[in-house]
């Protein structure tokens, strides 16, 4: 079982008068209010019940979270106690914590540096405040394709979580570990579709806990690995307490012994299952809405122009020691903001704080157009990329180059001053008689 | 049907708007119509409806010999509907001012008497119902606008036939809310809605007007929307005859408080203090357009905003081809038609939330009138973004295309049938 948190930095109103003049993008409110309400109606209590599920099995229930760089950031910010829950959890040893992109960002389809530096970036973050080391990778909405796969196994994971697409999977199941195209050895799961949205979609048409395992329990014995995913704010949040939701999962573990069925993290799956075949994914596939594709994100020219103009000043950016500046890009490329930009329901999109997409795309670029402004100021326009960057190597070897001339110097100098006091020894005696007549002058 | 304007010869927005309906209507093959107007000229277009015009109509009996009729009147009305109407002549109307045919003058404007002439509409009515339920009987009476209001209930008790009002605006929309139970326009509006059976309103802001403030019951009054003509090709490849490639923002209609013009130029000016490759263009003229240029004189862009004046005809659709994007930043509009001739022609368009249009329309950005900051915010992305503007573009005009007077007309005989019980 996999449980997805990530929030974005939702921005405010941004008019275009405050391209160049402010520099904060930020609705504050929002994200203190929506952050606070998910964590006390669903990630908390839903965190606390996870710890009496794997408590009251005997450590048998096993759970596996992920949760983005910037979810993480607004924790810290509005709600450190989920962390302390999160703590508890991982201390259990039955708490799995995989790893993402830093901003739950598209990088993987768009920039492949960035992807790299995101990941690396979140992995270390991870470790900072877990004390953990994440082994398996899931992508934003589980996007996935051969090439990501290849990225992700270039990074060091075990194994990489993505949807299980019926148009990728066609007749194979998705219940086994695969491997992925580019590296044998680097498994790669896909979600049950079916089990999980019964879960996240269609809770409230009522699910029984004993049914709901029987269905895998009377699945073909070779089966092994059944991968039920889904956003963690499912529990609480989108079906809330009266639904019987908790219920629903407490009863989980009884039942899983009953019929003889075991909980595992993706860790263990990776380690214990050996890959069956290996699994091409031409197409970038997602667990997203029903074409389980990259539409909501990519799908109109909208998004496009947001996705290519953020994008396009990403490697200067990333150039820039102006950590401020890093980091309102890295809240810039959630995901989340080009969702919002989705024509696929009609212009307003569900959950999204704008009107319509239209707004949702003026406000983006408003913002952009202010990064940009604030990026020229960093390095000047006329300068090419090509010819920034030995600029910068240069400016920031400086220091290094400084540093060694300098240790030349001082052994020079070392080398001299032995040689002159090897050569003055008999006059050394000079300036010590000098010295009563300094002190006269001083006083 | 009681109308008051029908093409060619149109005044404002209810010729086009009655003239949709009825054709909508007409379209869906379960309905035949009569439409009553003051004054026809001859030249309407009625291949699909039975024109009959009121000051045809007469109302004292007059002995005249059918050559005479046809040489008078012929090209508007066929004699024998002249001798049919002549039969139903209900009361003695000699003291009114009548003609040699014992027909009552109208205008079919309107002129400073408007009043006796919606009046004098209304005593017409009773003879027209008389001959349609006697020669060829009709289920419905459809009242068009305040103008024809008392002429449909006048008709309402002659026959007893249910009545839907058209409210394509109200008195409490055009002055803003200033006008108080004396008003005589305010007052032939109230007694058309309370004698009213159902009451279509061209929007769900007015139909709200219509609860609210002429506290009518919800059950009988709904919401029906306005649709768009089809562009002709005519217009769709008229050249936009462009001087520069500056982008131009426009807004076009009466330069009055109801449309909100001094929001626009608050608006306008904001913008193109940011974005100096753009001009404005104000179109038409109203009672505001003297204090708006000199608005416009202090905040010192004179050379950017462009007063052009009234704009007819052609000249409107030239307008829209050389506009980036249309602004309507109506205070209350019932309906308003021109953002769906803006999108239609390919120009993004900005509206208030206080207009009954955006109701619905997905496409266009949305403001409340007061918002300044907004409304220059989405100038500003529509003529940075090239993006966002041949999103908006192409959207908008696929939108547009699917609300037409077809389904307008569906939906108004749907409601017939429900009044009357069919379905």
């Amino acid at each position: 079982m996999l449980f997805e948190i990530h929030q974005p930095f939702r921005l405010k109103k941004y008019r275009f008068y405050d391209i160049g003049a402010d520099h904060y993008y930020y609705d504050d409110y929002a994200n203190e209010e929506i952050l606070k309400r998910l964590a006390y109606q669903s990630y908390i209590p839903a965190s606390k019940m996870l710890l009496e599920m794997i408590e009251a099995s005997n450590k048998k229930f096993k759970v596996a979270l992920s949760i983005s760089g910037v979810a993480m950031e607004q924790f810290e910010m509005y709600c450190p106690e989920f962390l302390d829950c999160v703590r508890e959890l991982v201390a259990t040893g039955c708490c799995e914590l995989c790893c993402e992109t830093y901003s739950h960002s598209l990088s993987s389809l768009v920039d492949a540096e960035d992807f790299k530096y995101q990941v690396e970036i979140q992995k270390k973050i991870i470790s900072d405040t877990f004390q953990y080391d994440s082994k398996t990778f899931v992508n934003t909405g589980f996007i996935y394709n051969d090439e990501i796969g290849a990225e992700v196994a270039a990074l060091g994971f075990k194994g990489i979580i993505t949807e299980g697409t019926r148009h990728v999977l066609g007749w194979k199941s998705p219940n086994y570990v695969y491997a992925t195209a580019a590296k044998q050895d680097v498994g790669l799961m896909f979600r049950n579709t079916k089990l999980s949205e019964d879960i996240c979609l269609n809770f409230q048409y009522g699910l029984d806990a004993g049914q709901y395992m029987g269905w895998i329990a009377d699945s073909p014995a070779e089966e092994k690995v059944y991968l039920i995913a889904m956003n963690f704010d499912v529990i609480g949040g989108m079906n809330p307490e009266s639904s019987g939701i908790f219920n629903f999962f407490k009863a989980l573990p009884y039942f899983a012994e009953q019929k003889n069925l075991r909980f595992a993290t993706p860790a263990e799956c990776w380690e214990n299952i050996s890959p069956i075949a290996v699994a091409n994914v031409g197409h970038p596939i997602s667990w997203d809405g029903y074409d389980k594709d990259v539409s909501s994100w990519m799908g109109n020219d909208l998004q496009n122009e947001a996705i290519r103009a953020i994008y396009s000043i990403s490697e200067r950016l990333h150039m820039s020691n102006n950590e401020i500046l890093r980091q309102d890009f890295a809240y810039l490329l959630s995901a989340d903001h080009f969702k919002f930009m989705s024509t696929k329901m009609g212009a307003y999109v569900p959950f999204s704080p704008y009107d319509s997409s239209f707004d949702a795309f003026t406000n983006y670029m408003n913002i952009v157009s202010d990064m940009e402004i604030r990026l020229k100021q960093e390095f000047p326009e006329e300068v090419e990329n090509e010819e920034l960057n030995p600029l910068l190597k240069q400016i920031n070897e400086q220091g290094k180059v400084i540093e060694a001339l300098q240790a030349q110097l001082e052994k020079a100098e070392k080398k001299l001053d032995e040689k002159k006091a090897a050569a003055k020894k008999p006059a050394a005696k000079k300036p010590a008689a000098k010295k009563p007549a300094a002190k006269k002058e001083e006083k | 049907m009681f109308g008051w304007e029908w093409p060619p010869h149109i005044l404002g927005g209810l010729g086009p708007a009655s003239y949709g309906i009825v054709r909508g209507v007409v379209n869906t093959g379960e309905c035949d119509v009569t439409f009553v107007l003051p004054k026809p000229q001859g030249d309407e277009i009625k291949d699909f409806v039975h024109i009959i015009g009121a000051s045809n109509t007469p109302v004292v009996w007059k002995d005249v010999d059918w050559d005479y009729v046809q040489k008078r009147q012929g090209h508007v009305m066929d004699p024998q509907e002249y001798y049919d109407l002549r039969n139903c002549i209900y009361a003695d109307f000699s003291n009114l001012y009548t003609n040699d045919l014992g027909c009552i003058e109208f205008s079919g404007k309107y002129p400073k008497n408007l009043l006796e002439e919606i009046n004098n509409y209304s005593i017409v009515a009773g003879v027209i119902a008389r001959k349609e339920l006697q020669h060829d009987g009709f289920d419905v009476i459809h009242a068009h606008d305040w103008l024809t209001y008392p002429a449909g209930i006048h008709a309402k008790q002659v026959t007893g036939k249910p009545l839907v009002i058209h409210v394509h605006a109200t008195q409490f929309d055009r002055t803003r809310g200033m006008c108080d139970a004396n008003d005589p326009t305010f007052k032939i509006e109230l007694d058309g809605m309370n004698n009213a059976d159902q009451i279509q309103c061209v929007s769900e802001l007015t139909r709200q007007t219509v609860i609210n403030h002429y506290h009518q019951d919800p059950a009988k009054c709904i919401a029906m929307h306005n649709a768009v003509e089809p562009m002709s090709k005519e217009v769709l490849d008229m050249e936009a005859k462009r001087g520069t490639d500056e982008k131009v923002i426009t807004f076009l209609g009466r330069i009055t408080a109801q449309k909100g013009c001094e929001y626009f130029v608050e608006a306008a000016s904001r913008c193109l203090q940011k974005a100096p490759n753009a001009r404005v263009v104000m179109a038409g003229n109203g009672d505001l357009m003297e204090q708006m240029i000199h608005l416009v004189a202090q905040k010192g862009l004179a050379d950017r905003f462009h007063f052009t004046g009234f704009l007819r005809g052609k000249q409107v659709y030239e307008m829209f081809k050389v506009s980036d994007v249309y602004v309507m930043p109506s205070v209350s509009e019932p309906f308003g038609i021109s953002p769906l001739e803006a999108m239609q022609c390919g120009v993004p368009s900005i509206i208030s939330k206080q207009s009954g249009c955006g109701e619905i329309l997905d496409y266009c950005f949305k403001c409340d009138y007061w918002d300044i900051d907004a409304m220059a915010d989405a100038m500003y992305a529509l003529i940075t973004y090239p993006e966002l503007h041949k999103f908006m573009q192409e959207m908008g005009r696929n939108e547009v295309n699917q609300i037409t007077w077809e389904k307008v007309g569906r939906r108004v005989v749907d409601a017939y049938k429900r009044l009357l019980g069919w379905s």
